[in-house]
């Protein structure tokens, strides 16, 4: 049984395909070349006139794992119903939850219906993974993954203090991969969450926690290596130092260096890229850092766009988010220290468009999307929930596609902050392609996942079609159709068909001597056993719902 | 009363079993308290011997492997599956509003909890909800700063428990987290402070915290419901205000400023309660009170709360709840929505008005409250009634009869509950999709 999308324009820039009309073959979820024998074609779409582009994925967005249920137990407001008008309306069926803390059903539906067929959790705390799993496992629709917190952990910064061989440390790294199920390593407020439990309140890039005599700049150079030589293909990802403190653009600058040129992701940009100037003391540095974003070529970001509401700030950095607590809207905080291993801040936040900071922090974001040359290496977040919901992404992408409605939303703000921000002079505007690249291409090929992304034979069928429209918030908001794993699952932006998708992990190989040592110090220093730590195949697939796809490794290069 | 299984059924159920028989001994994670130790090792049944066990995981145990109800009641009548599934559909087809309540079970149990909530507009709460209730309210006011077992394990040097004497509820909480002798960062034993423990408090429970070394724990004695004034003037004392009396409900100030003192000088202080024990009016407000404490401390020094739970499956229940309808129990769900009240949808209040009940408790055999309405029962093959319900479906223990993932009482961990060993009961989570599935 073959399904032909017909006369589709084609967005598909892993292989330079710029509204290109083509016709696409599916069979047994995957993109198949045109078949010689044609009367095997059972269904047909005729796209004549449609957009055509790989399944979104989202890089980092806040899905699964003890912080969102934190944040979601917190807020019952948040859970109410509400009517909305379109472009949102179709997204918020009656029941459903268009904010910031959406149940995991609804996380599954809201991506699908806006043609995202994935989504990585960015912060699988280690003891945590099961929990992240078990959420992912009942967020329907879309695929998942994570990407495992290391670098506050005691026993890793137990082995940096200690002098151990680089060696130790990727096959901790590795180990961890495995045990977590995860296909990356996030390191948040290097050494920082550590710190903040001997009550440091505050740690620089080159600033040493004081009971390990190891600096985040240490913390970094190890575990990008340790990345970087395990084959790895997602670069080390990195929560800076500093976040949201008025002038962490240095930190952020400085941080670009501390991989030694090895591939770095820094993550949630915006929120590190403010400078101390001005009568507040708070500005935009976004042109210092997309220059030097410009200038480094080892280095990737995603933006951690803000927009204007209510949402929930969840972050692992528990150290700033003490700090940021006394902002809280509603005033309320959830902070904790998580088993020596990291810690946690969940904090909600309300967002507006004349509060001076709010306001240029909306403009600091637009700017380095408009200021960073090559879209490959920039990628579209909220940080969902941190900057706004993930529900939000149709109107950022009309803010990026449409200079005119970009220049209407910068003049209603906050007259001090616009006063502090070049927006209005950027005059780019994003094209299909450069989307395209951004929020399917680009972030495919970062994470690793060589079969999505793209439109090619052999890729998984994982396929969005939308209406050519010119208000870009209406026509991302609402497919045509999205094909997951070649099965028609949304009709003009409503799910016909329920899936549950698969859980993206890669497994390089180490040496399992390393869980000697582990076993030792679970044993004496933690409070369940190392096999108990461990989140196995079963766990994952064993229902028959789930399932676990391994991707292979770069060559390692040690 | 023991009833003895048609050969029939027993075949019937063996289907769904898997046919794995762990071989002793095997090490497990006990599901008896929100510590969920997992050092635990059966070495051998009838006779009982664990290794590493308390006296709750050995009453678990015990209960677990006694002579037990197998086989399916319907209206105190000896049955089968089939019929008694059949039976509890009907009575769930015929009700408007059911309550769905007990609720100990373990994720996957919940899970299947939910849908069959969803498929017929139940109101959902735990059997302990009235503690975790005052928890969750104060969280949802203000928040909390808490801490896990682990960075206690390494980190405390003071432990404060207020109105509790932590190990009736959770044993071996001393043994594990108070008293190791190694920590990651070579601390000293921690200091114990006992602030208005309940009067019933056995003495002898109280001597967990005399460390190895001998050191006696402060006790100070008051009566439980009397710690809203307590821990209001522990506040005042923190803020600087000036108190004129010499003592609030027979706490001398002076040792409310020793405590306080202690508190603001450690390294790493952590203050633990049982909201279960505060049994008046509001005592989510002596939460929340605590609560501010803990911040406020927290601008100058590191303190963190520890809220112990009650267990069967509390935080599990909770958490499932919370990502699956946004919202923890004390929910409804109705025509595809879900409310909540904390109030309203708890089961003292809908034991008056829901047309049917459904109890579940699967890892102790503990009795539904009396209902007049109609009764389904599914749970502990250990139940004895005094008034059969109308149906009785029993189902495994997760953690011995079955598999599952199960919350600490610190939410941080989920842990796996292994099958220790064979038997013809089916999980929960079996029972009520095979329920659900009538009902489509």
């Amino acid at each position: 049984m073959i399904t032909c999308l017909k006369n589709g324009r084609l967005y598909d820039p892993a292989q330079q395909k710029n509204g290109v009309q083509e016709d696409i073959y599916i069979a047994q979820g995957r993109i198949i070349a045109k078949p010689l024998d044609m009367s095997k074609v059972t269904k047909t779409f005729d796209l004549s006139g449609k957009i055509v582009m790989a399944g979104a994925i989202d890089m980092h967005s806040h899905i699964g794992g003890g912080k969102i249920n934190i944040a979601r137990m917190m807020l019952p407001e948040f859970q109410e119903s509400k009517k909305y008008s379109e472009p949102e309306a179709h997204i918020c069926t009656p029941n459903c939850s268009h904010h910031a803390t959406p149940n995991t059903t609804d996380t599954g539906f809201r991506y699908i219906e806006m043609g995202y067929t994935a989504a990585f959790e960015p912060a699988l705390m280690p003891v945590n993974a099961r929990q992240a799993h078990l959420e992912m496992a009942d967020t329907p629709m879309i695929d998942k993954g994570g990407y495992a917190m290391l670098g506050n952990d005691d026993y890793f910064l137990r082995m940096l203090a200690s002098k151990k061989d680089q060696k130790s440390i990727n096959d901790y790294v590795a180990w961890i991969l495995h045990s977590t199920q995860s296909i990356g390593i996030k390191v948040v407020n290097p050494g920082g969450i550590n710190a903040f439990k001997f009550n440091q309140r505050k740690l620089d890039l080159d600033e040493n926690n004081r009971h390990y005599q190891i600096s985040p700049r240490d913390i970094l150079k190890s575990l990008s290596r340790a990345v970087h030589e395990l084959g790895i293909a997602k670069p080390l990802h990195v929560h800076c130092n500093n976040l949201g403190a008025a002038g962490n653009f240095e930190t952020t600058l400085n941080t670009m260096s501390a991989s030694d040129g090895l591939p770095m992701h820094l993550t949630h940009i915006q929120f590190h890229s403010y400078g101390t100037e001005g009568d507040k003391k708070f500005s935009s540095a976004a042109a210092q850092i997309s220059e030097a974003l410009n200038k480094n070529k080892h280095i990737t970001a995603d933006v951690g766009q803000i927009l204007f509401g209510q949402t929930v700030t969840a972050s692992g950095d528990s150290m700033m988010q003490q700090l940021n607590a006394k902002h809280a809207n509603p005033k309320k905080s959830v902070l904790m220290d998580i088993e020596c291993d990291a810690g946690c801040g969940v904090l909600p936040f309300k967002y507006r468009d004349q509060n001076y900071v709010n306001a240029l922090q909306w403009a600091i974001g637009l700017e380095l999307f408009l200021s960073v040359e090559d879209p490959w290496r920039i990628f579209l977040t909220t940080d969902h929930p941190n900057g706004a919901p993930f529900t939000s992404y149709p109107h950022l992408i009309r803010l990026l596609m449409d200079r005119s409605f970009r220049n209407e939303a910068f003049a209603k703000l906050n007259l001090d902050a616009q006063a502090m921000s070049n927006l209005n002079s950027l005059n780019r505007e994003y094209s299909l392609y450069d989307i395209a690249i951004m929020t399917r291409a680009g972030a495919a090929k970062l994470i690793g996942l060589n079969d999505r992304g793209h439109l090619g034979v052999g890729a998984g069928a994982d396929i969005t079609v939308y209406t050519d429209q010119a208000n870009r918030e209406a026509m991302f908001a609402k497919p045509d159709y999205v094909f997951k794993d070649g099965e028609l699952v949304v009709k003009d932006g409503k799910v016909v068909k329920v899936v549950w998708g698969t859980t993206h992990t890669t497994k390089p190989s180490f040496d399992i001597g390393v869980e000697k040592d582990l076993k030792d110090y679970f044993n004496q220093y933690h409070t369940m056993q190392l096999d108990n730590f461990k989140i196995n195949n079963e766990e994952i697939s064993g229902d028959g719902r789930g399932s676990i796809i391994v991707h292979q490794n770069k060559q390692a290069s040690h | 009363m023991i009833q003895t299984a048609s050969t029939d059924n027993v075949a019937e159920l063996h289907l769904m079993k898997s046919s794995t028989i762990p071989t002793l001994p095997i090490t497990h994670c006990c599901p008896a308290c929100g510590l969920l130790c997992d050092d635990l090792v059966l070495t051998a049944t009838l006779p009982m011997n664990i290794k590493n066990a308390c006296a709750k995981s050995v009453s678990f145990y015990n209960n677990a492997w006694q002579e037990n109800l197998s086989v399916p009641l319907l209206a105190g009548k000896a049955s089968d599956l089939n019929t008694t599934i059949q039976a509890a559909a009907d009575i769930l087809r015929a009700s408007n509003q059911p309550l769905f309540s007990g609720l100990g079970t373990e994720v996957q149990g919940m899970r299947a909890m939910i849908g069959l909530a969803k498929k017929t507009n139940a109101t959902l709460d735990h059997m302990h909800s009235e503690g975790t209730v005052r928890n969750t309210l104060a969280m949802q006011n203000s928040g909390w700063q808490t801490t896990t077992l682990t960075e206690i394990k390494n980190r405390a040097d003071i432990i404060l428990a207020i109105g509790t004497d932590i190990v009736t509820s959770h044993p071996r909480f001393f043994e594990k987290l108070v008293w190791n002798a190694s920590s990651l960062f070579d601390k000293p034993s921690p200091e114990i402070i006992y602030l208005a423990a309940p009067k019933n408090t056995p003495e002898d429970n109280l001597k967990a915290g005399i460390s190895p070394t001998g050191k006696m724990p402060t006790i100070i004695t008051a009566d439980t419901s009397k710690l809203p004034e307590i821990i209001s003037t522990l506040n005042a004392l923190m803020n600087g205000k000036k108190i004129t009396v010499d003592q609030v409900a027979g706490v001398a100030i002076a040792t409310l400023l020793e405590v306080l003192d202690k508190l603001k000088t450690a390294k790493y202080a952590v203050i633990t309660w049982s909201a279960s024990n505060f049994q008046y009016t509001h005592a989510e407000l002596t939460v929340q009170s605590i609560t501010h404490l803990i911040a406020k401390l927290n601008e100058s020094t590191r303190v963190a709360g520890l809220p112990l739970n009650s267990g069967d499956g509390d935080s599990t229940v909770n958490n499932v709840s919370t990502w699956l309808s946004g919202y923890p129990t004390r929910s409804r769900h109705f025509e595809g929505q879900t409310a909540y009240d904390a109030y309203y949808f708890s089961s003292t209040q809908q034991l008056k008005k829901c047309d049917a009940l459904l109890w579940v408790s699967t890892f102790n055999a503990h009795l539904p409250p009396h209902c007049d309405a109609p009764t389904i029962v599914i749970g502990h093959a250990n139940m004895q009634f005094d008034k059969a319900p109308d149906v009785f479906i029993p189902v495994g223990i997760p953690g011995v009869d079955h598999a599952g993932s199960i919350f600490r009482m610190d939410s941080s961990v989920a842990m796996p509950l292994k099958k220790l060993r064979e038997n013809q009961l089916p999980s929960l989570s079996e029972v009520i999709h095979q329920i659900e599935a009538l009902l489509t």
